[in-house]
């Protein structure tokens, strides 16, 4: 289903009409975003599932671009005098309010590619379906270990119609599903309290959870976390070669050097990776990419937030720093390709540069043989979140799961410590990368500029030779 | 262009009668709503020219409602009757789909606020666009002009919004408020010309009132200060030392105090403060109150988000855990009442939140704590989300300053301080006379006695 205006009660030249108040001569561009959502969150504790929360939310966003400069407006009231009057502040950025020329549209086209056929709507799922699903994973996670003492679980899904008409013609838009799953465990023995987090989900139907019995896995997970961290000891302290596992740990690339390769920063070279396009900034091991074209996957979307195609975009190849990812503006204003990066929370906020998933790819090496390598070390199995000064280029990211490494074999468990770096240096020292690669289960967001949106990462088993832990324990 | 705020809220009162009358016909119980409104216009200059300029305007409707113990929630941003119409029989329809839940319910009717005290949070000056954008370019020149090492900018941001919301239950209570803020904030960034490498920092001010804001060269000023500073940084061997915590930073250890005291993270298990009213978590130096209707205060507001009134809770009282943070919900489940932290987002249940959240004051001054340190951290920015909030292990990146014999050497970053915030309330050793509240938590400098500090 492509959307049109209809479903914004609107008709088309109502948008053409106040997007042509935004589109004076001296503005280069202007777009309209028009969105409407249905968010449907369930919520289980003690047991109960006890909280049930819908929100419904429509409105339009309306930029204008003059240079280097954007104006922006939104209304969550959809009238013709509405929208007018946003497009008009939009424009104040504009040298002067002159020269409107009637607009039309010219290229009139649904998504070229279709990433998340879905046969049913997310808005489809009954409440009962909903709550038997948590209902399930409270019995799965009790079952794991009597030290289980508390499950908490969510299941929030989100259907999102937008559509973008543009000054240059263009009419084009998207309908988006996205659901997630998350179970928290709290395992309890003694005065020894601990947490443990596992979920997923994407651009997916209900099915998902309930095929190959992925929601009680995800359940098991949770709780087999809790468990392992009863037995954890008080992380090492310092500087040590540290091996991460496949999949979310790829938090690493998003924040070591995906942040660092969003183009607005390097336009205004305040990044620590400005000006390093051709230079080597990883180990020759190292190709990683940007691809919002995976199907099903959390980060992915037929077409971007200002309707470009999404598109699998090298960033670093064997090493050498390839591309930055962007939108318009900045593709624009730095003379590079559109890679279909153009990202934005809701109808609220403006497009930014931003990632879709991120990955490494595959090397050669044997996991078992990667963590045969090290004598003494970490070994980082799952994460929590992380964080990227953009400009010193320091990161860190903290270990939610995390063992000792010893002699060659994985040994105790470790209390959860946050692990630092330096974007530029922190790839260089890869030795080695597993043939492993495994995309994360689905449960990413990013934040930037107080927007959040989803996204994925993905990593193979990797040994990073040095990085800096920062445990308790004097090493 | 002048940012006008709106006029929804005339119109309020009336629908909120209107949807708590059609929840009652289809049978709930009980119910409440939320009504909310913001106009707001920000404005970020980039190098001296305009480079974002957003206009916002928005309104929200929230609704609960309850049949006996079963709830739920709904919003929507269409007024129309028609959509509040479906919204009220779609929440009702919700709330018949979940289980009972025996503490669920609005408060009592005699705990409802009796009186509503008009907080003066509105500020009725407007400021034009025009205005906005010299203010953020005054802001952005202060910082570029304070040091030659300061080329390039993330830009200055100066933004005003009005908002006002309604809360309303089938108790008859009906109480609204309106607020203004006003802000203006930079992020210059320096070069190393010797070693290469930038440094950014940040600088804000944020007030209700436009006349309180710091002054455009103040906080550009300060940026470049503490951007300047950060020079040259470099790593630290892996050691466990003194860590000074600047007032910025410390505030943050307070919000862990906070949320460990909720009554949600507690009835949940998932607070390292779990069992631990009446008893000593802190040095007997620590004070840490809330305070909802503190003169000023961006946190103050007459009634918390179930219309009960905001009042003043001593969280920790000499050291000692003296009060939880709760609502309605989480008091019940812990067999308490609410504290009149309830804080609530539209089309949300209530949660508990902070109001005006402080550390009381010590009496050395931040250069006395310095000059205490024989070898220690002054911290001045973290990164990270390394805070386990049901173990207290606490792990993050850090930026500062390394101190020998009470001065500063030189900045410091890539490194990590790791603690258990159990043991760090325990370790504070000395409180700054610097309370000052620059948002709505505040705390002086904290000195904490060691902390283990990850490098080379």
């Amino acid at each position: 289903m492509t959307p049109s205006p209809s479903d914004f009660a609107l008709q088309e030249q109502d948008i053409l009409q106040a997007l042509t108040k935004a589109k004076s001569r001296d503005v280069d561009y202007a777009d309209m975003y028009l969105e409407s959502s249905v968010t449907d969150s369930v919520s289980m504790e003690e047991s109960l599932v006890k909280r049930a929360v819908k929100n419904v939310a429509q409105g339009a966003g309306i930029r204008a671009v003059a240079g280097e400069r954007t104006g922006f407006a939104y209304s969550d009231d959809l009238s013709v005098q509405d929208l007018v009057q946003a497009a008009e502040t939009a424009r104040y950025i504009a040298e002067s309010p002159q020269g409107e020329k009637p607009l039309a549209v010219t290229h009139r086209s649904g998504p070229s590619q279709n990433l998340y056929p879905l046969t049913e709507p997310l808005t489809d799922i009954t409440t009962e379906a909903r709550v038997d699903l948590l209902n399930q994973i409270d019995v799965e996670a009790r079952k794991y270990d009597s030290r289980i003492a508390k499950v908490m679980a969510s299941f929030n899904t989100e259907q999102k119609i937008f559509l973008v008409v543009n000054s240059e013609g263009q009419l084009v838009g998207d309908v988006q599903p996205l659901a997630r799953l998350q179970v928290t465990c709290i395992a309890e023995d003694g005065a020894n309290r601990q947490i443990g987090s596992y979920g997923g989900g994407g651009r997916v139907g209900f099915s998902f959870f309930v095929e190959n019995d992925r929601a009680l896995e995800f359940a098991r997970e949770a709780a087999r976390q809790a468990i392992v961290n009863l037995d954890a000891v008080d992380a090492p302290a310092g500087a040590m070669p540290v091996v991460l596992g496949g999949g979310w740990p790829g938090i690493l690339l998003h924040e070591a050097i995906g942040h660092g390769l969003e183009a607005d920063f390097n336009r205004r070279k305040t990044s620590a990776f400005s000006d390093l396009i051709g230079q080597s900034v990883a180990s020759e091991l190292c190709t990683i990419v940007d691809d919002g074209t995976l199907p099903f996957r959390r980060g992915s979307m037929n077409i971007d937030d200002e309707g470009t195609p999404t598109s699998r975009t090298m960033l670093i190849e064997k090493g050498i720093l390839r591309g930055y990812i962007t939108d318009r503006l900045n593709a624009r204003l730095m003379g590079i390709p559109l890679t279909g990066n153009g990202r934005r929370e809701d109808f609220r906020s403006v497009v930014l540069p931003r990632m879709t998933n991120t990955f490494m790819l595959s090397g050669e090496s044997n996991p078992e043989d990667i963590i045969r390598s090290v004598k003494k070390g970490l070994y980082a199995a799952s994460f929590g979140g992380g964080q990227v000064d953009i400009t010193s280029g320091k990161f860190v990211f903290s270990a939610s799961e995390a063992y000792l490494i010893e002699d060659g074999k994985v040994t105790r468990p470790v209390k959860g410590a946050t692990l630092i770096g330096n974007g530029p240096d922190v790839l260089k020292k890869v030795s080695m990368v597993g043939h492993d690669m495994k995309l994360d289960e689905g449960i990413g967001t990013c934040g930037k500029e107080g927007q959040s949106v989803p996204v994925g990462v993905g990593l193979p088993t990797i040994k990073v030779d040095e990085m800096t832990v920062g445990g308790t324990a004097m090493a | 262009m002048t940012n006008v705020p709106s006029t929804h809220g005339d119109r309020f009162p009336e629908l909120a009668a209107m949807v708590l009358k059609h929840a009652k016909t289809l049978g709930a119980t009980e119910a409440d709503l939320l009504v909310a409104e913001g106009d707001s216009v920000s404005v970020q200059v980039r190098m001296a020219e305009v480079d974002r300029l957003s206009k916002a305007r928005e309104k929200v409707l929230g609704i609960r409602v309850f049949f006996g113990k079963r709830s739920a929630s709904s919003s929507t941003s269409d007024f129309s009757e028609a959509s509040l119409d479906r919204l009220v029989s779609d929440t009702c329809s919700l709330a018949k789909a979940v289980v009972e839940d025996d503490t669920s319910g609005l408060p009592a009717s005699d705990q409802m606020a009796a009186e509503i005290p008009d907080m003066d949070m509105r500020d009725s000056r407007q400021l034009t666009v025009d205005e906005e954008i010299d203010l953020a370019k005054r802001t952005e020149q202060s910082a570029l002009k304070a040091d030659s090492r300061i080329t390039n900018s993330e830009g200055a941001e100066c933004s005003a919004g009005y908002g006002s919301i309604l809360l309303a239950n089938s108790h008859g209570f009906v109480g609204s408020y309106a607020s203004s803020s006003y802000s203006l904030s930079v992020s210059p960034i320096a070069v190393d010309s010797q070693n290469g490498g930038m440094q950014r920092d940040y600088w804000y001010s944020v007030k209700r009132k436009f006349q309180e804001l710091d002054s455009p060269e103040q906080v550009g000023q300060e940026a470049a200060r503490r951007t300047v500073r950060r020079l040259g940084s470099r790593s630290l061997s892996t050691q466990e030392v003194p860590v000074i915590f600047d007032p910025e930073i410390a505030q943050g250890l307070l919000g862990h105090i906070a949320s460990a005291a909720s009554g949600y993270s507690l009835y949940k298990g998932a607070s390292f403060l779990m069992g631990q009213l009446g008893k000593k978590i802190a040095d007997e130096s620590v004070t840490v109150v809330d305070d909802g209707r503190l003169a000023n205060g961006l946190g103050s507001r007459p009634f918390d988000g179930e219309g009960l009134p905001t009042r003043r809770n001593v969280v920790v009282d000499k050291g000692v855990l003296t009060s939880y943070l709760l609502d309605t919900y989480s008091g019940r489940k812990l067999g308490m009442t609410s504290t009149g932290n309830a804080s609530r987002s539209v089309g949300e249940n209530p949660t508990v939140g902070t109001t005006n959240l402080f550390l009381s004051p010590g009496t050395s001054s931040p250069e006395e704590i310095l000059k205490s340190t024989k070898r220690g951290l002054l911290v001045t920015e973290l990164i990270g989300f390394g805070v386990n909030m049901v173990t207290g292990d606490y792990s993050r990146g850090a930026v500062g300053f390394w101190i020998e014999n009470g001065e500063i050497v030189h900045p410091v970053e890539e490194v990590t301080i790791a603690g258990n915030l159990k043991n760090m309330f325990n370790d504070i050793e000395m409180i700054g006379n610097d309370l000052v509240f620059r948002g709505r938590t505040a705390s002086p400098t904290v000195k904490l006695r060691k902390m283990m500090v990850a490098g080379h």
